[in-house]
């Protein structure tokens, strides 16, 4: 490589090309999910069953009509707001493990604020709504940035603690201040219907906040790749010191990159209370914010790659019922399959060096 | 002096062992030994080769040519096991022990001797005691590793050695990390183990510790050895200049310089690291339009530091830091980088790959300091074809060889990302110029590219601070040279006062 690189350090093989790189990635993603289903396969054959089947049934459930699709892409919906929210972070050099408090906190805000303001008309009650729940979610992860920034607290233990502040605290205000007023559940009233979005497909329950979620993902790649607040806090994930000579302010690019990704978490939280609840309920995400972790990942911290692997994700778990019911394997596979690409993505590295020597020899 | 014995064979001798990196000559032919009860010292500048060389002692490293015998036996090191079964203990500049685990613990694991699953812990602690004993060597068995002071730390890295039979014991550069007054304690130790017959490599660029503790001294400058000599038969202001070059080709002195207005100055700087060691004490000096002013010494005696702290990268702990602006001097003291750039500061730093690039395109690199300015950005939108357009500029008139702008910098050798940062740095036409070792690592041409391009800048009207411990490169640029040693400025000499002898003696302490 050059002549200059500590001596004794072996010499990885490179990839040059911007370009090139990028393929690399994707195909190392697949890798990383081909081998998770391959090895999916291996356990549904001793658990008895026929992988075409099973696999079969799996993408029919996610995919195979228009109710499956859309119940498919309405799953994606959050994961998709959780996976650009971490790799927001990510892209800072900071991990936000705090995605799931910072939704419950967001969904908890905003839906008390549309309770409040039930006469209000749709165009003027949904951004408000939307705000509220990306303040929320923003301040709650600046807590974690301040932290950071002002003590050096390592926020992958303050984000995951101030998780358990914000569901428990969710659950107080559930219980009580917040409630409905028939009293049963630990949940809110219902929303007005002025709150809601369009439905997108007839007769199922996907709303246009997936357009919107689209859009988030539009804005996050530009914002990242086509301005110069894109290009400061990649350069400071990718190394702190040189941005810091280069005469950036690192803390202020660290700490808005904290906001922005509370703020999408905050929107997948919104998305869930107002496109799927109808109100705010105690368990309102079966971990969207640690699954974001691995969308992200998957996705390569890459806006399009977090849409894309939200859709899977969000394909295995919808599709995994339909598949129990054709083919008597558990649903539970699903998650043994979404466990297995997370140890794939870990040991992903391993696929590019691979790539990298095949290319090289 | 401990000399071996005609009669016993040498435990360490390498003849001829050449380490390459690419085209990069890190070991060129280095013949060396070390006799049994003999401490050699291996001394170089950063980069001269030192820890390449006993790395090939240890294991970690073949060489693509040249030998190795061990106590008379060629020895074909393939693994670090290979060496330690031979004898070898080295103890690196990071320990490599297990912080939560005891002193026992640590010691003996791997070690089948130890007890294969359970080791007999008692019995690794009464070994332990049986060591201490032997060398003046004290160490608490039961003790956390991470409980222990850095000195301590070392202590156990050494014991770790000895209890799996090192009779060679390498050290890289082990003063590095202990506080001077922990340094008289460890060369007691050294030197017990020496006279019970141990054969100690002791890597260093430190003169004093050097003279005062080892038998024999070789010296290693650009991969070669150049000198290596019995320490009683030499001086520390000799093996300065053999450490930074003899080849002198001495300043013309062209008396061109016509210095204007102060650009940078610096009054009475302290600075204390996080052990609070004193590595710049009343540290004064000023860089006026027109001049280079070259900071001469050996390798860590403040010239980083004091170069992070014209940067911005580093705060003192007292003193003041000026900058000329249109206003008049400014204090920039309590300023980041960012604000002395704007004043017209550009730092070319040391180590490039840490402080100056980011793992992305050329032309993502090349704009890292500009990136607000137009054409380059319009209300925060970047502009690619811009940003295309001047690297493309930057590429052509720094010669950077590359397969466009788009190539990621970090697969360009070294002398052609220095060619990108030396473009980016001089391409806003800065007032101040603060370059730290701007020609490291880099073959002749690019080195002559590096000084003319520091002289065109010269000429041009900025003040450039130019810290080398390259004699050759400070002779020949600078129209000052101030000499620094512990921290301190020793002396500053003219152009017409330079001369070797002076320098040396400089540069080992002695004012001038």
């Amino acid at each position: 490589m050059s002549t200059f690189d500590a001596p004794g350090v072996p010499v990885p093989a490179v990839v040059v090309d911007a370009n090139a790189a990028r393929r690399t990635e994707i195909i190392s993603s697949l890798i990383a999910v081909g081998l998770a289903l391959a090895v999916g396969a291996v356990l549904i054959l001793a658990w008895g069953a026929n992988p075409l089947i099973a696999y079969g049934a799996l993408v029919d459930g996610a995919f195979g009509s228009w109710n499956s699709l859309a119940e498919t892409l309405l799953r994606s919906i959050p994961l998709t707001f959780t996976g650009l929210a971490i790799a927001i972070a990510f892209r800072a050099g900071a991990f936000n493990l705090g995605a799931e408090g910072q939704l419950f906190l967001a969904a908890t805000a905003s839906a008390v604020v549309g309770l409040m303001l039930p006469d209000l008309p749709g165009v003027l009650l949904i951004p408000t709504m939307i705000i509220t729940a990306m303040v929320v979610g923003a301040l709650w992860s600046l807590l974690a940035g301040v932290l950071k920034l002002r003590f050096g607290a390592n926020e992958l233990i303050t984000t995951i603690m101030l998780n358990y502040i914000a569901i428990f605290l969710v659950s107080y205000l559930l219980r009580g201040p917040i409630q409905e007023a028939a009293g049963f559940l630990p949940q809110t009233e219902r929303l007005a219907a002025n709150a809601r979005f369009p439905a997108l497909i007839e007769g199922t329950r996907l709303h246009a906040g997936v357009l919107i979620a689209l859009l988030a993902v539009g804005l996050t790649h530009f914002a990242l790749w086509h301005t110069t607040w894109g290009f400061r806090l990649r350069v400071v994930g990718l190394n702190a010191r040189a941005a810091l000579n280069a005469g950036f302010n690192v803390t202020a690019i660290t700490l808005s990159a904290f906001l922005l990704s509370g703020a999408l978490a905050g929107m997948a939280g919104y998305m869930e209370v107002v496109g799927v609840q109808r109100r705010m309920i105690e368990n309102l995400s079966p971990g969207f914010g640690y699954t974001g972790i691995i969308v992200a990942l998957l996705g390569r911290t890459n806006p399009f790659g977090v849409l894309a692997a939200a859709i899977l994700f969000a394909g295995l778990q919808v599709g995994g019922s339909t598949m129990q019911a054709a083919s008597g394997v558990p649903s539970t596979l699903t998650t043994i399959v979404q466990a297995l690409v997370v140890l794939f993505v870990i040991g992903r590295g391993a696929f590019d060096q691979l790539f990298a020597q095949r290319k090289g020899s | 002096m401990q000399a071996s014995s005609n009669s016993e064979p040498t435990p360490l001798s390498l003849s001829g062992v050449t380490v390459r990196f690419g085209n990069f000559v890190a070991n060129d032919a280095v013949d060396f030994s070390v006799g049994r009860g003999e401490i050699h010292a291996l001394l170089g500048e950063n980069g001269a080769g030192k820890t390449t060389l006993m790395r090939v002692v240890a294991g970690l490293l073949v060489p693509q040519s040249g030998t190795i015998h061990i106590n008379g036996q060629r020895a074909d090191l393939r693994s670090p096991l290979d060496a330690a079964a031979l004898g070898v203990g080295m103890v690196h500049q990071h320990f490599m022990l297990i912080p939560t685990l005891t002193v026992a613990q640590n010691v003996c694991i791997g070690m089948r001797r130890a007890g294969r699953f359970f080791p007999d812990l008692k019995a690794v602690a009464r070994e332990l005691d049986a060591i201490g004993e032997r060398y003046g060597l004290r160490v608490d068995p039961n003790a956390l590793v991470g409980d222990l002071t850095v000195a301590s730390q070392q202590r156990v890295e050494i014991v770790k050695a000895l209890y799996r039979g090192a009779r060679i014991l390498v050290l890289d550069e082990p003063t590095a990390v202990l506080a001077p007054q922990e340094v008289a304690g460890f060369f007691r130790v050294l030197r017990t183990l020496a006279e019970a017959g141990t054969a100690i490599v002791f890597i260093s660029h430190k003169l004093d510790e050097v003279m005062s503790l080892s038998h024999r001294v070789s010296v290693l400058r650009h991969g070669q050895l150049v000198a290596s000599k019995p320490t009683a038969q030499t001086n520390p202001a000799e093996l300065a200049r053999l450490m930074i070059g003899q080849d002198l080709t001495l300043p013309q002195a062209d008396g061109s310089a016509r210095p204007g207005g102060m650009a940078i100055e610096v009054r009475a700087i302290g600075y204390r690291d996080e052990r609070d060691v004193a590595r710049l004490s009343d540290v004064s000096l000023a860089a006026h339009r027109g001049e280079i002013v070259g900071i001469a010494g050996v390798d860590g005696n403040g010239q980083q530091e004091l170069a992070e702290v014209l940067a911005g990268l580093l705060a003192p702990r007292s003193g003041q830091v000026l900058m000329a602006s249109p206003g008049g001097p400014v204090d920039v003291t309590g300023m980041g980088p960012g604000g002395r750039i704007s004043l017209g500061l550009s730092h070319i730093p040391e180590d490039r790959q840490r402080t100056a690039l980011v793992d992305l395109s050329i032309a993502e690199n090349a704009v890292l300091e500009t990136i607000d300015r137009r054409p380059l950005s319009h209300h925060g939108m970047i502009s690619k074809s811009a940003i295309r357009q001047f690297a493309d500029q930057l590429i052509a008139r720094n010669d950077v060889r590359c397969t466009g702008p788009e190539q990621r910098i970090m697969t360009l050798s070294g002398g052609n990302q220095q060619k990108v940062v030396l473009g980016r740095a001089l391409g806003r036409d800065p007032s101040v110029i603060v370059a730290v070792q701007p020609t490291r690592g880099l073959d002749i041409g690019a080195t002559a590219f590096v000084h003319q391009q520091l002289l065109a800048q010269r000429a041009r009207g900025a003040a450039i601070v130019l810290v080398s411990t390259e004699l050759d490169e400070v002779l020949a640029l600078s129209d000052r040279i101030v000499v620094m040693f512990a921290g301190r400025v020793i002396g500053t000499l003219s152009r017409a006062e330079v001369t070797l002898e002076r320098l040396g003696a400089m540069m080992t302490g002695q004012a001038a």
